[in-house]
């Protein structure tokens, strides 16, 4: 639904060169909610506003519903845009129109009519469950039924492809968990594809069903969410379970979907090994429920018991035996893949490899 | 002087003064707002960006405004003979008057508008609006109290600059002033003069004020 393709954007800034954008490649499906997770400054911001081309990119191609925006003159341009919802953080609204008005606003640079119009924005109301505050203006409404306003607003043109900038950041944690739950309640009914970014992780966990890691203007790494859980090294997952960092000989246990699974006691009773819990996290994401367990494993048959591990489909990594400084370092490290790297050991189960 | 020789002077010069504040209001807006909206929307980053035209908008806006509007007025005669028909008299006065509060209006227009956020902006241009669109729809309605509180200094202001039209046979009730009320010693008039003006200006102030709240309030 979404291509994105050898992106760049660089920045001039008095003469000085800003590289927002370093080559950045996505592909959103159908019918799915794509996060984009990272920290202000990775530029997660730029990426979206160059998928609708609010920025134009400094390279690199962009595609959305098989149109190739970046080909686009600048009449297409905006009736692309028009098929192409964008909600904001701080919803944007035209302070000097009413919730009605503001709903209307995309019907009238469409040229819809006013009967047509008016029927429509009532329906659009119905759908946020607005209807009642339709004469209102917005500095008369809550955060969070301002998003719903500017959710409206933004589904008016009947939009494949919902864009949103940080929808939910400026909201309350309740609010936040109603906006998701309306994007999702959209995504499925209306067949929606969104892709939005945040920087928080419960959105992603909340709502997504695929995501990518970015940082520094690159996308560290993306895929569906339980098969990046799944892979080693993953940031996604390290963010999602925080844990302490390991002791050497550590062993961190990585499970998508089979949480209730026994397979530590079918472990110790199955080998001759002593397992200590050091810690654990447990989450629901993206409707699977997956976790991680740190564990000490102790004992004669400790690498028979962690090769079963891996064989019956969990994600086993052990903890480099290394000097302590040098570990604590290739644990913080930037890329993607210190949590197997140095010279430790790592065993791992199948881990697919995204596209 | 008496109440009775007083009234009809009053009356006459409000009556001026009021002609030329009216006029010269309606014509500073038709040039005004457009110069104010060509300084935002040509602006570095803006709808149109065009950055010649931008400073060559600015540089004339600064040298409107930098003339001492008596000085101004006498310089534009010309302009004044070839719109008007004639240098003199309270119509006269419209054409300088017009010329020394445009560039003022256009600066208070280009704040106004600015203060409309990036954000609501993008918002539109998002929506697929066109430049036109987002000028009529977006920057002028959304910054509409400021706008209103802008033609209100422009007001005030205008009703102080054609103070000074009796230079040019304008009249009004700065020219009543000085011709009696200084030239005459007639002190009384000269304070009633300025008590009428005050209140002029209040009432516009007052009104101008209660309409940029009101639309300021959603």
């Amino acid at each position: 639904m979404i291509d994105v393709s050898g992106l760049r954007k660089v920045y001039r800034d008095r003469g000085r060169e800003v590289v927002a954008l370093d080559g950045v490649d996505l592909h959103v499906s159908e019918g799915e909610i794509f996060g984009v997770l990272g920290q202000s400054g990775a530029g997660k911001s730029t990426l979206l506003r160059c998928v609708n081309l609010l920025e134009r990119p400094t390279a690199g191609t962009v595609s959305v519903a098989g149109r190739e925006l970046t080909a686009l003159g600048e009449a297409d341009l905006r009736r692309a845009r028009q098929g192409i919802g964008m909600i904001h953080q701080h919803f944007a609204l035209l302070s000097s129109r009413t919730v009605a008005g503001n709903v209307a606003f995309p019907l009238e640079v469409m040229g819809v009519g006013r009967a047509e119009r008016s029927r429509r924005v009532a329906e659009l109301l119905e759908l946020v469950g607005l209807a009642d505050k339709a004469g209102a203006y917005p500095g008369q409404l809550s955060g969070g039924q301002k998003q719903r306003v500017g959710i409206a607003r933004a589904l008016a043109g009947n939009p494949s492809v919902l864009l949103s900038d940080e929808a939910t950041s400026a909201l309350d944690p309740g609010t936040t968990q109603s906006i998701l739950a309306l994007l999702k309640n959209l995504n499925r009914e209306l067949g929606l594809t969104i892709l939005l970014i945040t920087h928080e992780m419960h959105v992603v966990k909340g709502i997504c069903d695929s995501v990518a890691v970015m940082r520094d203007g690159l996308i560290e790494e993306s895929g569906g969410i339980a098969e990046l859980i799944a892979r080693p090294g993953s940031r996604l997952a390290a963010e999602l379970f925080p844990l302490p960092a390991p002791e050497p000989g550590n062993v961190t246990i990585t499970f998508t979907g089979r949480a209730d699974e026994p397979v530590v006691s079918e472990v110790v009773r199955k080998f001759d090994v002593d397992v200590s819990i050091l810690g654990g996290a447990l989450e629901e994401v993206a409707g699977v429920s997956a976790g991680r367990l740190r564990v000490r494993l102790t004992g004669d048959e400790r690498a028979a018991a962690l090769s079963y591990l891996a064989e019956r489909g969990l994600l086993v990594e052990e903890a480099p035996v290394s000097v302590r400084g040098e570990r604590a370092d290739a644990y913080n490290r930037a890329d993607g893949n210190s949590r197997t790297g140095g010279n430790g050991t790592s065993v791992t189960g199948p881990a697919k490899e995204t596209r | 002087m008496t109440w009775d020789e007083m009234g009809p002077l009053l009356w006459e010069s409000t009556g001026q003064t009021a002609l030329m504040v009216v006029w010269s209001t309606l014509f500073t807006v038709l040039l005004g707002l457009p110069l104010g909206v060509a300084l935002v929307v040509t602006d570095r980053g803006g709808l149109l960006p065009s950055p010649l035209l931008n400073r060559v908008l600015g540089l004339i806006v600064n040298v409107g405004r930098s003339l001492p509007f008596i000085v101004l007025m006498i310089a534009v005669i010309p302009l004044t003979r070839l719109i008007v028909g004639t240098t003199i008299g309270t119509f006269a006065a419209v054409v300088p008057l017009t010329l020394g509060a445009a560039p003022f209006f256009a600066r208070l227009v280009e704040t106004a508008l600015r203060e409309v956020g990036r954000d609501t902006v993008q918002a539109a241009q998002a929506m697929g609006a066109g430049r036109w669109t987002i000028i009529g729809k977006v920057l002028l309605p959304e910054a509409r109290s400021g706008l209103v509180a802008g033609l209100t200094v422009t007001v005030v202001a205008l009703i102080s600059y054609s103070a000074m039209a009796g230079v040019i046979g304008g009249g009004g009730l700065g020219d009543l002033a000085i011709r009696y009320g200084y030239q005459r010693f007639e002190t009384t008039l000269m304070v009633v003069t300025v008590i009428v003006l005050i209140v002029i200006v209040q009432l516009v102030q007052t009104l101008g004020d209660a309409i940029a709240r009101r639309l300021a309030r959603h």
